[in-house]
């Protein structure tokens, strides 16, 4: 067998490799989508009463509460960034933090001073290599979130928040993560989590008054025990948002890479073809080019 | 009027029950509070401690919530919120 000839041989097995690799990463992915989806829409009855509750609060109270009271001055502002552990998922964590990035340029056109609390091994590795200080990280279970650990990030987060500014507490949050739209889009996201807006995400008529609740005990607590909880719940809808459009991001990607490898043994294939037709040729020639010499030699 | 109430016990990654009661008695924290089909709108908040629901058909059901939580109740629909349960029967 020719070099060149084995040198294809060799690409057409190493792409023959990577391409079971890719496939299978992405036959798992596809599996994973809809347990994560699941996840999401099973959380959501939680998402939808703690949301109504809290607005039926904020309606019914004139609020002055430190969650919600706006200091009107932003000194210093958190980034939450959530991406995932691992890559091979395409641009899922670059484009979360090319937005965190965007947005970072934005706080710094105010004069804001910027503090990062990554969730996902990928932000970390982007954060140390590029030498970029962090408050805190979370490693581990982006592709399948715990409410625990979504506790730990809004216990961590709110402290910050309620601590003063001269004691290194921050005044706003950010949360950056990628949000699920569909199988094929995946879009990098941004919400304010603290001072709270509180959004109702199921578009619910403006419209709609909010009977007039018995509180127990007062408002005030009553708030008090509630937007701790409707914190933990935003940052947890965004992990796992951020999980079911990881899962999502990378079947796309092993799609697409499983599709080039296809495309590679294609092209290799038809390359070692030629050069074994070219090889065969080559033999003939030489055989026929001997056996002439022979031919002209006895006849002399 | 219904005489039932339909309640939601839910947990912050899924949702525990879902079903008519005819009496809910959930732990505050200004004490037990029973509540019953056309009770005025409220929102509690829970402590540690059981839920105990009569269901529609009369069955009686024991979630035990080791952490707090919130009640909502309006127009006879109530939803208890905790971080975590179990039914135990």
């Amino acid at each position: 067998m020719g070099a060149q000839l084995r040198v294809y041989r060799q690409k057409i097995k190493s792409a023959k490799t990577t391409k079971k690799i890719t496939r299978a990463m992405e036959l798992i992915s596809a599996s994973r989508i809809a347990k994560a989806q699941q996840r999401v829409a099973a959380s959501s009855p939680y998402t939808r009463a703690v949301t109504r509750a809290v607005s039926a609060v904020a309606t019914y109270s004139n609020i002055d509460h430190p969650l919600i009271t706006d200091s009107g001055e932003h000194r210093r502002t958190a980034v939450v960034i959530f991406t995932s552990d691992r890559g091979l998922a395409g641009a899922f964590s670059s484009s979360v933090l090319k937005e965190a990035e965007a947005l970072s340029a934005l706080l710094r056109q105010q004069n804001k001073e910027i503090v990062y609390y990554l969730v996902g091994r990928k932000a970390v590795g982007n954060f140390s290599f590029r030498r970029k200080a962090y408050v805190r990280e979370w490693i581990g279970g982006t592709d399948l979130p715990q409410f625990d650990t979504a506790r730990e990030i809004a216990a961590e987060l709110t402290g910050a928040f309620l601590k003063p500014y001269e004691q290194g507490g921050v005044d706003e949050i950010y949360l950056v993560g990628n949000r699920f739209v569909s199988m094929m889009v995946q879009e990098p996201d941004k919400i304010r989590l603290l001072p709270l807006e509180v959004v109702e995400q199921e578009a619910v008529s403006s419209s709609e008054v909010f009977p007039l609740f018995e509180f127990e005990p007062e408002v005030d607590k009553v708030l008090d025990a509630l937007l701790p909880v409707y914190i933990e719940n935003r940052i947890y809808n965004v992990m796992l948002q951020s999980a079911a459009a990881e899962h999502a991001a990378r079947q796309k990607a092993m799609k697409s890479a499983t599709d080039n490898a296809d495309k590679l043994i294609l092209n290799y294939t038809r390359l070692a073809n030629a050069a074994r037709q070219a090889e065969i040729t080559q033999q003939i020639s030489e055989i026929v080019g001997g056996a002439d010499a022979l031919a002209t030699v006895t006849e002399d | 009027m219904s005489r039932e109430l339909n309640v939601d016990l839910v947990a912050a990654d899924r949702q525990i029950w879902s079903g008519t009661a005819t009496q809910v008695i959930a732990k505050t924290t200004v004490g037990e509070i029973g509540l019953l089909s056309g009770h005025e709108p409220m929102l509690a908040i829970l402590v540690p401690g059981q839920i105990r629901i009569t269901t529609g058909e009369g069955k009686l059901l024991t979630a035990e919530c080791g952490e707090g939580g919130f009640l909502s109740l309006e127009n006879n629909n109530l939803t208890l919120v905790v971080r975590d349960a179990q039914l135990v029967s």
